[in-house]
């Protein structure tokens, strides 16, 4: 079955190569397949999994009092209403943004080095997706009514406001995550296949065949799931742009300084790209070294990555630099007072000068080729650029929010115990979906690797 | 190698997947049905009363005005239930010994007033003011139905939001002239629309603001 190749071309100069070329069909299947049949765990996945639990315990009780007390055990006040629930939100669906960038844009642009990433940067997508759902529905304080955001017949002949960015916000979502799991299911379905095969006689069998929808790899199975493939990844590719877009709306519509920009959504897309990457890196750097699969996430892999994280992390720190430069240039009081009260009063300048550092400065060291391929400064670099996200939406939710029109109106913003509690529990939701992943689902495309393998020895791909 | 499933394993699959839509589909529907129907809006159902009054004998018969019982309706919130002395106003001459009336004159006599099942009950969120009704042209029987060929008296509408907001969104489809507000056979003229808008101008009703929540959700 193997096809020989005499000729192995030569890797590129300076450039690490896509893959381990001393590898054949069967042991690519036998490497992703047999982390889910075969071998045990390796040892770090147990503790990480306890953590995760752990920490979705911590939601559950969290969230089971907060339905019991109301949303006032959370730090939201008056000025602010929209506390680090919409900071959350927003963060989870930043992240989601790199899942379907890898498998879509990169698809359709013939980025070849998005095959031994893309299975696992989606899952993540829809995983995040699920971190961020949780959060609206726990905000609304009466989680119980929460089918009033669908536009639902119902007997009081009320709709949702359509012109609301929150409704828009909805169905964009929502869009996000049917379409995600669509495109990845569709992508698994050929290698829940090769698990079916696989797998001993038994539960497990049955499972992985009843979701491999009968797939027997036939020329005519093959032809539909490319062109399936095609048009799903044509349908997610706006989605990259508009659901950040949509989710920027929800400032960006309102009339609060620092809110009201129209720089927001192109800033908002870059900075949910540049989050996902880094919650991309964060995963793929333990998982490839502890599941042992460097052969197929390569240093290339990382450094492409540290390169998207680069280009989108300018992009993001131009977003700053115009904010600042609009406030002032408007001449507005409001903006130019929120501008100034954002970087040096209110109590909140710190976690400004924070997200400066972690947002602009840190991502400058990506320049350098060796923090971009080596796995232990780019995985901190990842992390710092995670917390950094998270201190942008921060900063602008409750930097605007605290400094309102009204001098009257101002008041100051904490995260409680209880909001902390909810962050870091979808934290655990997170990490928990992660371990089930890698633990019953091939964490890379088996079959798309095959083909990226051949393409290497026949010296298409380098 | 052998094959997990049976060759039929397929269609059972695609039964199930069409049979959960069918499914879904049928049962959103059901909801609706039970939903809008009697078993919970109890409309059209008659219930237990302690005197089985007819609006049909009072109304329809004899024409007694609504605002001999219901005393209250022009200037209150609530329309009035009417206490027992003015049943007694006349059955103490017509039907003096009838059994049918043994709770209305033994609520005479001993001070205590009938309890009446409650048709037409909002719920508490809602705030109703039967005056205002009245006052801007809402007629009786355009809430209450047929009140005068109802030999028992039953909840005619599902008093849902909805039905609240056909009339709240379009007042001029309902409004009638100032003295057949309390006529039961009151018909809307082929021009109500015209003559609506008309009553709705003459009234001062803003349309607009009607439909505002804080107008019934306060």
């Amino acid at each position: 079955m193997e096809a020989q190749y005499v000729d192995i071309p030569e890797p590129l100069e300076n450039i690490p190569p896509l893959a381990e070329t001393d590898h054949s069909y069967e042991s690519i299947s036998r490497a992703v397949c047999d982390v889910v049949l075969e071998k045990p765990m390796p040892r770090p996945w147990y503790p990480v999994f306890g953590v995760g639990n752990l920490l979705l315990a911590v939601l559950g009780l969290s969230t089971m009092y907060l339905f019991y007390r109301g949303l006032g055990i959370w730090g939201i006040n008056n000025p602010v209403g929209w506390g680090f629930a919409i900071v959350n939100l927003v963060w989870w669906i930043g992240i989601g943004h790199a899942g379907t960038l890898i498998s879509a844009i990169l698809l359709l642009f013939h980025q070849d080095w998005r095959t031994a990433i893309n299975r696992f940067a989606e899952a993540m997508t829809l995983f995040a997706v699920m971190c961020a759902g949780i959060f609206p529905l726990l905000h609304v304080g009466r989680p119980w009514a929460i089918y009033f955001i669908f536009p639902l017949p119902n007997t009081m002949s009320l709709w949702p406001q359509f012109r609301s960015p929150l409704l828009w916000d909805v169905f964009a979502i929502s869009t996000y995550f049917t379409v995600s799991l669509l495109f990845w299911y569709t992508g698994l379905i050929p290698d829940l296949a090769t698990l079916r095969d696989r797998a001993p006689r038994g539960i497990r069998r049955t499972i992985y065949g009843i979701f491999a929808l009968g797939w027997r790899g036939s020329a005519r199975h093959w032809f539909r799931y490319e062109m399936a493939y095609l048009l799903i990844g044509g349908m997610s590719a706006p989605l990259v742009v508009s659901v950040h877009t949509i989710v920027s709306f929800d400032f960006a519509v309102s009339v609060i300084p620092g809110w009201h920009t129209t720089i927001f959504p192109p800033y908002f897309v870059a900075g949910a790209i540049y989050s996902g990457f880094a919650m991309v890196l964060t995963i793929l750097i333990p998982v490839r070294e502890w599941f042992n699969m460097k052969d197929f996430i390569t240093t290339r892999h990382l450094d492409n990555m540290a390169k998207v994280m680069l280009a989108t992390g300018l992009v993001v720190a131009y977003g700053y630099f115009s904010e600042a430069f609009y406030a002032w240039y408007s001449g507005n009081e409001y903006e130019r007072f929120m501008m100034s009260n954002r970087m040096f009063g209110g109590g909140y300048w710190w976690a400004y000068w924070c997200l400066m550092f972690c947002n602009v400065l840190s991502p400058q060291f990506l320049w350098i080729k060796w923090v971009r391929q080596n796995p232990v400064p780019l995985f901190v670099a990842s992390i710092v650029v995670n917390i950094g996200m998270w201190l942008e939406r921060y900063v602008i939710v409750v930097t605007s929010l605290t400094r309102d029109f009204l001098p009257q109106a101002w008041g100051q913003y904490t995260g409680t115990i209880f909001d902390w509690a909810a962050y870091v529990g979808s934290i655990g939701l997170f990490i928990t979906m992660l371990c089930l992943f890698v633990r019953f689902l091939p964490m890379i495309s088996i079959f798309e690797l095959r083909v990226q393998h051949r393409q290497m020895l026949r010296g298409e791909l380098r | 190698m052998a094959q997990v499933f049976r060759p039929g394993a397929d269609i059972l699959v695609r039964l199930m997947v069409v049979g959960g839509g069918i499914a879904a589909g049928a049962a959103a529907l059901m909801g609706w049905v039970v939903y809008s129907s009697p078993v919970l809006t109890q409309v059209d159902i008659n219930r237990a009363q302690p005197v089985p009054f007819s609006h049909q004998r009072h109304v329809g018969g004899n024409a007694i005005d609504c605002r001999f019982c219901h005393t209250s309706v022009e200037e209150s919130p609530f329309a009035g239930i009417p206490p027992t002395e003015t049943c007694m106003t006349c059955h103490s001459q017509v039907l003096p010994d009838a059994p049918l009336l043994q709770p209305v004159r033994e609520s005479w006599k001993t001070g205590k007033p009938i309890v009446w099942t409650r048709l037409n009950d909002l719920p508490d969120f809602v705030y109703f003011d039967h005056s205002v009704h009245i006052a801007k042209g809402v007629g009786c029987t355009t809430c209450h139905g047929a009140i005068d060929e109802m030999p028992l008296t039953r909840k005619v509408e599902t008093l849902h939001m909805s039905w609240c907001l056909n009339c709240h969104r379009a007042p001029e489809k309902f409004l009638r002239p100032k003295d057949r507000i309390f006529d039961v056979d009151w018909e809307p003229p082929a021009n109500q629309v015209e003559q609506g808008k008309r009553l709705v101008e003459e009234y001062g009703v803003t349309v607009g603001q009607l439909t505002n929540c804080s107008v019934c959700h306060r």
